[in-house]
């Protein structure tokens, strides 16, 4: 019997190690170089691998900056963009998840096809299709002065908060919409012909059974989105790259790849991960509750 | 009796071409006769090749392209069978490790990439020094990310097989070992060929992971030299080369696709859809 177990254990064993040694001690190697010091001599950061010697003063020094100084602003600005972003994929994601989840018929493969076609085109390739669309001589701009919606080009590109939220929800968008329509697409059709039965209008149907049913999903999706939005530098920097649109993953870029603090981009790294701990946690509480409330 | 929702039909149909027609505008202008990225000056190859700034004739550009082609079939060559092997493993051996095993495997799935980056970029520097940046350090990051999808993707192709045929096998006088390589993995080949694939496709597709664990620009892939090059260098090369990347990510999922579809039939959207 305990051989048999072995065996098991054998096969899963190099996977286990391999994630282990790639991505737990990476996160301890964060905190080592976070909670280091730094070098009198070099003037260079030092990890400190044991925790009974752990300094605290870079991460004092971003928790003081973050909740009072210069980064407040960068972290009020990327829940904001965040917030933002999320209620423009509530509104446009919403009714594309129902419409193919319900009354897509005869097409729904097709149009299951192209929705999750954006998936699978590479997101720095679609940033850089919008970047030409959006150029002062682009399309977009063509299009707004021919039907005369503004008088001369709109500078998209150049620290524009404005085309820095579009561009997350045109990044992002796809992962709202598949779990959201997956949900939709397990709701059960006969609760809603009850619904419609006991005398509900449709718009009474979708408000009291569509809608807490699909609850789940939504914070499914709301919760996939988000993540990504949080750790997401790359959009700021190709549609904006203007320090007043700035987020906070463009701050941990900077100080872990451009500059000699990298105690700091480490402790950034962790207060970002402990925030983003924080609301999974709460989605994965809240979840099981509304699943308990389901059951 | 339904009404015909024309406001929703409207709307996802709009959202379709608003998804999409951008990319397809930036592969038309791929094809450019010219060095505009925003007028149309006539059809031509010369963003491919010919050119001197072309993707095949700018020494940066082709670098890239074999940068990313190294790395996605390296990370494939090692995520699969590791992932393949860990699928199984976890499946069958139960007890608290096994538990802790799984959990600890779904975590990369839930890891913003730059977390995941910074992480990988710091222990290189400072802990794994003999595993130089570049390449070498770029393929463990790939893998790392990789291994979960293919665990998640075969696992739940053995819970639908079920242990019936490997317990048959067994009855019948088969070891282990030959059970699962004569029953079990044939069974499989689908799934593990879909991960494959699925793997291929996203290590392509990489940024984040790739930027943090490149030096310099001797190991930039695809997607770094498109980041770096398009605010300073635009030219229709750039988008020469997106369109290059297409192709390849999209022959690897449709490839995936059709596997996928033969043995599940229509279900086949959904399950990558899952994913």
């Amino acid at each position: 019997m305990r051989r048999r177990t072995g065996f098991w254990a054998a096969l899963a064993a190099p996977g286990t190690l391999w994630i282990v040694a790639l991505f737990a001690v990476p996160f301890y190697a964060v905190a080592a170089v976070a909670f280091g010091y730094t070098d009198p001599v070099f003037n260079s950061p030092v990890p400190e691998w044991d925790p009974r010697y752990w300094d605290l003063t870079a991460f004092g020094e971003i928790l003081d900056r973050s909740l009072t100084g210069d980064l407040r602003p960068v972290f009020l600005r990327t829940f904001l963009y965040v917030l933002l972003a999320l209620a423009v994929c509530l509104l446009v994601g919403y009714p594309v998840a129902y419409y193919l989840a319900r009354h897509a018929g005869r097409r729904r493969g097709l149009l299951l096809a192209l929705i999750l076609a954006p998936w699978w085109v590479n997101y720095i390739t679609r940033m850089l299709a919008w970047l030409n669309l959006l150029q002062d001589d682009g399309y977009v701009n063509d299009l707004l002065l021919l039907t005369r919606l503004v008088d001369e080009p709109v500078r998209w590109l150049s620290g524009n908060p404005v085309t820095v939220v579009l561009a997350l929800v045109y990044g992002y968008i796809p992962f709202f919409i598949v779990p959201l329509f997956s949900a939709l697409d397990r709701i059960d059709e006969r609760l809603l012909e009850a619904a419609r039965d006991l005398g509900c209008s449709g718009r009474r149907a979708f408000w009291h059974v569509t809608l807490p049913l699909s609850r789940p999903g939504l914070m499914t999706a709301g919760a996939i989105t988000a993540l990504p939005m949080f750790g997401d530098y790359y959009t700021n920097s190709l549609v904006s790259g203007s320090p007043t649109t700035t987020m906070i993953a463009n701050q941990i870029e900077f100080y872990l790849l451009g500059g000699t603090r990298k105690e700091l981009g480490a402790s950034l790294v962790l207060l970002l991960s402990a925030l983003l701990m924080v609301l999974m946690a709460y989605y994965l509480v809240s979840s099981r509750r509304a699943e308990e409330a389901g059951a | 009796m339904r009404r015909r929702p024309l406001v929703l039909a409207t709307v996802t149909w709009a959202y379709v071409v608003w998804s999409l027609v951008p990319v397809l505008i930036a592969i038309q202008f791929s094809f450019n006769d010219g060095k505009s990225r925003s007028t149309w000056q006539g059809f031509s190859f010369q963003w491919y090749a010919g050119n001197p700034n072309s993707v095949a004739g700018d020494p940066s550009l082709r670098l890239a392209l074999v940068n990313s082609l190294v790395l996605a079939t390296l990370t494939t060559l090692i995520a699969t069978p590791l992932g393949v092997a860990m699928a199984l493993g976890l499946a069958r051996w139960k007890g608290r490790t096994s538990r802790a095993a799984n959990g600890l495997m779904l975590l990369p799935l839930a890891t913003p990439e730059i977390v995941m980056g910074s992480a990988l970029y710091l222990v290189f520097t400072n802990l794994y020094l003999f595993v130089p940046l570049g390449m070498p350090a770029q393929v463990l990051g790939h893998v790392t990310f990789s291994v979960s999808y293919v665990v998640v993707i075969v696992r739940s192709r053995l819970v639908s097989i079920g242990t019936d045929y490997e317990e048959a096998a067994r009855d019948l006088g088969c070891g282990r070992l030959t059970a699962l390589r004569l029953i079990v993995l044939p069974l499989l080949a689908p799934a593990v060929f879909a991960g494959a694939m699925i793997v291929f496709a996203s290590s392509m597709d990489d940024f984040v992971i790739s930027a943090f664990l490149s030096p310099d620009a001797s190991s930039a892939t695809v997607p770094i030299k498109l980041y770096s090059a398009v605010r300073n260098a635009p030219s229709p090369a750039l988008n020469a080369l997106a369109t290059l990347l297409l192709v390849g990510s999209a022959v690897a999922l449709v490839l995936a696709w059709l596997v996928l579809r033969r043995r599940t039939g229509s279900k086949a959207l959904e399950q990558l859809a899952s994913l």
